[in-house]
């Protein structure tokens, strides 16, 4: 392959305690394309995924080791500027998280931390942004209301609405759509075709079928480790190892 | 379940039955023994008049002195342990999140000062008097009721601040936020209710408790006018009066009681109100 590769991970362990969650990873995540990391529940994608902006930082008993290039930089060195690093990227956790505020508020208060101070540009923005993650229609009347007071499934693409305005480089999206209905799920999966042309995406999902759909690069793991990663068509129709083929036949797991 | 298993639970049910009407039943009378007794003790002038001469044996006047000075002494450490306490308990939740065996030992720590009885800050008041130089006074007071309900502030905001979870400290840093950011920002509007509550806590502590302000604040007729001159608390009062022989002045001090209990059951349903309306913006999870 020819393309840039945005994220590059050379020997990547996690260590809980004795236990290893991630074990000698080494993977090349290619610049504005989608990236889907495949493998069955517990095998250690979420955790990836957070190693990738550091949050593992939050966790005194996990101990990271290896490299992580993003652009070149090694963002696990520990003089990283780590809170521009991690605005660089765009989080959606599994559960969606929205923050104790209104729903604008969600969205203006990336949009504050970007640096962006004008009433009216934030307004803008939010609107902009609520739209992007199709939300708008839904909200358009409730703007001051509490977020908590929306659906799973809405703040789901309230949490993508802010993710998107601090105008990540990376998206990193945890099952971004396990709590949609196919309508939402469809044109968030849209969405996200549409955005990489400006974006790198990292997305975990556990729809086989999605993943086909969207992904360009695809990466499998199984019990901490990377099985197997590839084009799309690649994995997908002519699996090399034996445990990619078993979890795309669907019969283990 | 077998026949011993119900019968076991019967007998807890009972048990907890019993227990909980017990301790209901047991602040009833207090309540209504300080109500019965106070009530008709309760006036106009006891409200809005401070003590005349000869108050405490039966003379005419009021406890104003004593109202005034508890609420400008618990609101004066209320809001000094406040501005202390947040942030340290910001601090432990949020800075201190990789040092876990130092949050244990700090909880530790101040779990062990809480249970410290007030009359020993009020003796290490008293000594921090001598050593600034300073004279019974409200400031004094304040200050050593400040330092008797940090604990109680920290801790309670401590506990509420642990039940964040960890999912929105991850959104909050994900967006970019730093740790002051995280902290002012996110972790005290997904408490404030339970903050809220804290404070009302500590509040009731600084203005019910007597030991702690018997040296550091003195007592005195007057009302109060700087904070470098005694002050008059409730409790004192109540103990002034109930240790005077005429029955009349015993009966103002239930009076007194019920000014007290009064206090503290407004400032509780004012802040409830606060809780609720800021209650919305929580995220439950
Ligand atoms: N902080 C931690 N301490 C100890 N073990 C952890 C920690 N975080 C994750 N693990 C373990 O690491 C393994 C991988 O977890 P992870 O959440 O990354 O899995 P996952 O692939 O995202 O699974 P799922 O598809 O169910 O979301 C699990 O066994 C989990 O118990
Ligand atoms: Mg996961």
């Amino acid at each position: 392959m020819t393309d840039n590769k945005k994220i590059q991970i050379s020997d990547l362990n996690v260590f809980a305690g004795k236990f290893q969650i991630l074990k000698n990873i080494n993977i090349e995540l290619p610049e504005n394309k989608i990236t889907v990391i495949l493998g069955p529940s517990g095998c250690g994608k979420t955790t990836l995924l957070k190693c990738m902006n550091r949050l593992t930082d939050l966790y005194p008993e996990l101990k990271v080791t290896g490299d992580i290039r993003i652009s070149g930089n090694n963002i696990l060195a520990a003089r990283e500027d780590i809170y521009k690093l991690r605005q660089n990227m765009g989080l959606l956790s599994q559960r969606p998280y929205p923050l104790p505020m209104t729903i604008y508020n969600n969205i203006a208060y990336g949009l504050k931390l970007r640096g962006v101070k004008k009433r009216r540009e934030i307004h803008k923005l939010v609107v902009h942004y609520l739209q992007q993650a199709n939300l708008w229609e839904e909200v358009r009347t409730r703007l001051r209301e509490p977020a908590s007071r929306l659906s799973i499934g809405q703040q789901q693409r309230l949490c993508l609405a802010r993710g998107l305005a601090v105008s990540p480089g990376i998206i990193l999206a945890d099952e971004p759509t396990s709590a949609l209905d196919p309508i939402s799920s469809q044109y968030i999966e849209q969405k996200f075709l549409e955005l990489k042309n400006d974006y790198t995406i990292v997305l975990v999902t556990h729809v086989l079928r999605q993943a086909r759909r969207i992904a360009d690069y695809v990466v499998f793991m199984y019990l901490g480790e990377v099985i197997e990663q590839g084009d799309v068509h690649e994995v997908f129709e002519n699996p090399k190892m034996e445990k990619t083929k078993l979890y795309l036949g669907g019969t283990f797991n | 379940m077998t026949l011993g298993q119900k019968i076991e639970e019967k007998i807890f049910k009972v048990l907890m039955i019993i227990a909980t009407y017990f301790i209901l039943a047991v602040l009833a009378v207090i309540i209504y023994s300080i109500f019965e007794k106070g009530v008709k003790a309760l006036s106009w002038e006891i409200l809005t008049q401070i003590p005349k001469g000869g108050y405490y044996y039966g003379k005419g006047g009021g406890i104003l002195n004593a109202i005034l000075g508890s609420l400008c002494l618990a609101f004066g450490a209320t809001l000094l342990a406040f501005l202390i306490g947040l942030p340290v308990a910001l601090y432990i939740n949020v800075f201190l999140i990789r040092w876990k065996k130092v949050v244990a030992f700090i909880r530790f720590l101040l779990d062990l000062i809480w249970g410290i009885p007030s009359i020993v800050y009020g003796a290490f008041g008293f000594t921090m008097m001598i050593y600034l130089g300073l004279q019974t006074s409200l400031l004094a007071g304040i200050i050593t009721v400040t330092l008797f309900i940090l604990p109680i502030m920290i801790r309670s905001m401590d506990e509420i601040l642990r039940t964040v979870p960890y999912g929105l400290m991850e959104a909050s840093y994900s967006l970019g936020s730093n740790k002051s950011e995280t902290a002012f920002k996110i972790f005290t509007r997904q408490t404030i209710s339970g903050i809220i509550t804290a404070i009302l806590l500590s509040f009731g502590r600084a203005i019910g408790d007597a030991a702690s302000v018997l040296f550091t604040a003195g007592y005195t007729d007057h009302l109060p006018n700087s904070l470098l001159e005694p002050v008059a608390t409730l409790p004192l009062s109540i103990f002034f009066q109930l240790s005077s022989p005429v029955p009349a002045v015993q009966d103002r001090a239930y009076a007194s009681a019920l000014v007290l209990t009064m206090i503290i059951l407004i400032v509780s349903l004012f802040s409830r109100g606060l809780g609720k309306r800021y209650h919305k913006t929580k995220i439950n999870f």
